[in-house]
């Protein structure tokens, strides 16, 4: 057992440093540490700078721009990542997308998507939940029919993140209906400027739009841009979600949070009762980090550790208390969440509310806290 | 960074789990070792000797081992897996470990060579009756008359002190407050120990000094209060090490009854509201393991600044994860785990014992809370 890192691992963390704070723009990063709402283009701005440096998808196969990191290194770069204030590069791109086509795609689906995917000159979308198929997504209806070279799509996608920003959707649908229901799915490429493809706003309870319905009618999409064999869908899904969970667990975002509300409400630090839950928060979160390095140190092949259940359901928790706790420090002036501009209240105050709002997401995306319940009884103590 | 034991801390593991799963494969001998007059078993205390594991923490000129904390973690984390009430963690961490911090090299060489060779048995005398966990002795105050010196007051509980040879006794120094506390070497035949049993059945003692004839340890009359307090850190440590093995005895036991306890016609893992907090315990678990290893890395640094806000760290979580895991345990065997034929329910009353002998949560949150604005962010490395 070491505690320090490798000098080969100490430098390769001081150049993430130095190189976040350098390569995306102060103004970015400001918006990201205040948690102030990023708009496209500086999503597309942030991503397309890391890009340039190789920063982007290190985690792909080196040919489609991966950097042969050890897992350790993509923990220190998603970590100081967070750390500087870098938006994390969009995650359908860069974590569920990239990676599958880099995995099933053909030579031609590689070619034509993934440079484009990697530097966010395309903005995907996933359209795998459905209203009647969240956590048991074998469920799903939306139906995809052969015609001719193309597939015809009927139905509706629900919680479409950042969906109004998409160009193109990846997307789960039925193409058989007599078989099993998971060996009945396919996984379709949409462009959602296609005719038929219409997307609504969901407004949420933080006032913001941050999730959309999409909806299929009569959608012609050609042939080959299925992902993969007919029916492979459901295996594709499972290596998708598999990575969506590694990243899950925002430390060092819920650590810098923290350490922020520190600062702005430093004047509160005088009452006990807030000095005590702020040293039980980090403390909780330091027990995450840990258990995240611990993780990283055993896992091999980028293979998911079946303990990253354990950080998915942590990290939230502690992510969500982090919010909580900036709440009740806002105390009144987090009514003013709605206010014009020009209110008297801080900001940071002002955005308590939204951002607790907000956050009670993360115990129901990337598989509920209650699946990660299930997959650690029964993945790991066998229950 | 690297959170695996190398080939030979693996082969000590092995070692110890081996030893003492042949002494205490099954509970009802732990009980029984425990209610003895000693409370734990000496034949067993040689034996562990022999291999060396009473002398680890020591160095070689000192006729220990001198290995490095993560193998003294490993020997507590098998300790607490069993629930061996030997007084390890009493005896040779915290009692040997206050007499390596501040003894002569003559004192070093023999106490800690003899208990090494599992001849003598210390016990440390550190705590005043209704005291809380301080480096400052209020309970017994030392006098001198020349160069003798002699011992009045009362220490308890000293853990494992009723089967000690040399009580390693705090003191408060002649000359009042501003004199500090001193370290002495009593002779437990000159003071009236008074043996009972813990919660957890492990011995604890309360002990008397009348005049007791005591020598210093070290130099005499300095004020020894910063390595007494580093000792405690150091043993609060290795006390969340044997914690992490009883939470992993327990939630192993959980499980395992959970597969096969049935009720209603089937076993009790078909009930989603059990293994759903079974699952909860086991994040508890890990998140506390994660803190334990890496509290214990820290020593190695040698900073006592360092390790003292790592025991307050380690201490808040395994009292925290403690807590949840051990009710839990005792809640989801049912009434089996009421009875003290069974580990699950003894285990539970050892989780308690470690966290208060040596600092529980409230206290290490009180300490963190105190430091909350010296650092933006808490750094892990």
């Amino acid at each position: 057992m070491q505690l320090e890192l490798s000098p080969a691992d100490a430098e390769f963390r001081n150049r993430m440093r130095e190189l976040f704070t350098t390569v995306v723009p102060q103004e970015i990063r400001d918006t990201v540490l205040e948690g102030r709402h990023l708009t496209r283009d500086q999503i597309v701005e942030s991503q397309r700078a890391l890009n340039a440096e190789g920063l982007a998808v290190p985690h792909w196969p080196v040919e489609w721009g991966g950097q042969d990191w050890t897992d350790l290194q993509r923990h220190l770069w998603h970590e100081e990542m967070q750390r500087a204030g870098v938006p994390t590069p969009l995650a359908f791109n860069a974590s569920m997308i990239g990676p599958v086509l880099a995995h099933f795609g053909t030579q031609e689906q590689k070619e034509r998507f993934l440079p484009a995917t990697a530097n966010l000159d395309i903005w995907w979308s996933q359209g795998f939940s459905e209203p009647d198929a969240g956590s048991d997504l074998a469920g799903l209806r939306t139906s995809a029919v052969r015609d001719g070279d193309d597939w015809v799509v009927n139905g509706q996608k629900t919680w479409t993140t950042l969906g109004q920003h998409g160009d193109w959707i990846f997307t789960l649908v039925r193409t058989d209906t007599e078989v099993k229901k998971q060996a009945g799915i396919s996984m379709l490429l949409v462009d959602m400027s296609s005719p038929g493809v219409e997307v609504r706003p969901i407004e949420l309870i933080d006032g913001g739009h941050e999730v959309n319905e999409v909806w299929f009618s009569d959608v012609r999409v050609p042939g080959d841009l299925i992902v993969g064999e007919p029916g492979a869908g459901w295996t594709i899904a499972k290596f998708l979600l598999g990575n969506e969970r590694v990243g899950v667990a925002p430390v060092g975002a819920t650590k810098r949070a923290l350490a922020t509300l520190k600062t702005t409400a430093a004047a509160q630090l005088e009452d006990p009762l807030v000095r005590a839950r702020v040293a039980e928060l980090e403390n909780e979160l330091l027990a995450l980090e840990l258990t995240a390095l611990r993780v990283v140190a055993h896992s091999s092949d980028g293979e998911p550790h079946p303990a990253s259940s354990v950080l998915k359901l942590r990290g939230t928790e502690l992510q969500q208390a982090v919010s909580e706790l900036a709440l009740d420090l806002a105390g009144p002036a987090s009514l003013a969440a709605r206010a014009d501009d020009d209110s008297p209240q801080e900001g940071w105050a002002r955005r308590a509310a939204p951002t607790y709002l907000n956050l009670r997401k993360a115990s129901i995306y990337g598989g509920s806290n209650e699946i990660q319940r299930q997959i650690i009884s029964r993945t790991i103590l066998g229950l | 960074m690297d959170f695996t034991y190398d080939d030979e801390q693996q082969a000590l593991r092995e070692a110890v789990r081996g030893l003492l799963a042949s002494a205490y494969a099954d509970h009802e001998t732990r009980r029984r070792t425990a209610a003895s007059a000693d409370g734990f078993d000496r034949g067993l205390w040689g034996r562990l000797a022999e291999m060396g594991i009473l002398g680890l923490p020591f160095s070689e000129d000192d006729g220990g081992v001198g290995a490095g904390p993560v193998e003294i973690g490993i020997v507590c984390q098998e300790l607490g897996r069993v629930l061996a009430p030997e007084p390890y963690l009493a005896g040779v961490v915290h009692a040997g470990g206050l007499v390596a911090a501040v003894g002569s090299p003559e004192q070093k060489a023999d106490l800690l060579g003899r208990l090494s060779a599992g001849e003598v048995v210390l016990a440390a005398a550190d705590t005043s009756p209704g005291g809380r966990w301080s480096a400052r002795a209020d309970g017994v105050r030392a006098s001198a008359d020349g160069g003798s010196w002699t011992l009045d007051g009362v220490a308890d509980p000293v853990v494992g002190g009723g089967a000690a040879d040399v009580l390693v006794v705090t003191a408060a120094l002649p000359g009042g407050d501003g004199a500090g506390t001193g370290v002495f070497l009593v002779d437990a035949s000159a003071a009236a120990v008074t043996a009972y049993a813990a919660a957890d059945l492990t011995r604890a003692a309360s002990v008397r000094f009348d005049g007791s004839a005591a020598t210093p340890l070290g130099e005499p009359a300095r004020d020894l209060s910063a390595s007494i307090a580093t000792i405690s850190d150091l043993t609060r440590i290795m006390g969340a090490n044997q914690a992490l093995g009883v939470m992993q005895s327990q939630v192993r036991a959980t499980t395992d009854y959970l597969k096969s306890r049935k009720q209603f016609g089937v076993t009790l893992n078909t009930f989603q509201a059990l293994t759903f907090r079974a699952a909860d315990m086991y994040v508890e678990l890990q998140l506390a393991h994660s803190m334990v290893d890496w509290a214990t890395m820290t020593i190695a640094g040698g900073d006592p600044a360092v390790v003292a806000d790592a025991a307050d760290r380690v201490g808040l979580q395994v009292s925290r994860a403690g807590r949840h895991i051990g009710q839990e345990a005792i809640q989801l065997h049912g009434g089996i785990g009421m009875t003290a034929e069974y580990a699950v329910g003894v285990g539970t009353a050892h989780l308690e014992v470690l966290d208060q002998w040596l600092g529980n949560g409230p206290h290490h949150l009180r300490r963190l809370a105190e430091r909350v604005d010296d650092h933006g962010l808490v750094e892990a490395l």
